[in-house]
């Protein structure tokens, strides 16, 4: 068993479907005409011993981290700026999204090792996203914070390429 | 500096301090523990996520 880093295969079909929004809500759209909104993302912690990968399609408690401080399900996901998207010429496009804040999880006791963090749309039926892998880590009365990469091109979180 | 631990709040004078870091093509990650007495009483960490994604195990998602 083990976590592989990956977006998830199942977010590119939903992609195509409309069923996640990321950032700054900027196109009227499903639930109200007059009124969208941005849908939630967040973060969810999983043991070392999990297997979240490309294949995972939601959300799910199984080996989910628990701990004092830690609530099932994660923390929120700041995602203040919508994705962006250019192109360097007309066969090589990209498009990209990084949540605007770090993601922190504030005087935890994780006891049990973990190395993955799931980002799901919990506004749409909890839909897996994406998940990154780090050092196996465990936190004991304490803070523990993901740092995004820079939003560009190369280095944002969340990046779909042509070719 | 006031700590967070297990022991409730505790000036970092009378702890032991230890810290590390690691850097891959993955993550920049720093530690911070405070140690009493021989026992781990607080434990942070701080991850820079470094590497976008794979899709499928391949080059970045492509379509």
């Amino acid at each position: 068993m083990a976590n592989t880093q990956s977006m998830v295969t199942s977010f590119l079909s939903e992609l195509m479907l409309a069923q996640h929004q990321l950032g700054t809500s900027t196109i009227v759209s499903r639930g109200s005409l007059t009124a969208p909104t941005t849908d939630t993302l967040k973060a969810a912690l999983y043991l070392a011993s999990a297997t979240v990968n490309a294949s995972t399609t939601a959300y799910s408690a199984t080996n989910e981290v628990s701990g004092t401080g830690y609530t099932a399900g994660g923390v929120t996901v700041t995602n203040a700026t919508a994705p962006t998207s250019t192109n360097s010429s007309a066969t090589a496009g990209v498009g990209f999204f990084t949540p605007s804040a770090s993601i922190v999880y504030t005087t935890v006791t994780l006891t049990t090792a973990f190395d993955a963090v799931l980002i799901y749309n919990s506004t749409q039926s909890n839909k897996a996203i994406s998940v990154h892998t780090f050092g196996s880590q465990t936190i004991t009365a304490g803070t523990f914070t993901l740092t995004m990469p820079s939003n560009t091109t190369t280095t944002a979180l969340l990046r779909l390429a042509t070719t | 500096m006031i700590v967070t631990t297990t022991k409730g709040d505790m000036d970092d004078s009378l702890l032991e301090h230890r810290a590390g870091e690691i850097e891959n093509d993955n993550e920049l990650t720093t530690w911070t523990e405070y140690w009493l007495d021989g026992e781990l009483v607080h434990r942070s960490a701080h991850v820079t996520l470094k590497k976008i994604p794979t899709f499928a195990g391949g080059a970045a998602a492509s379509f």
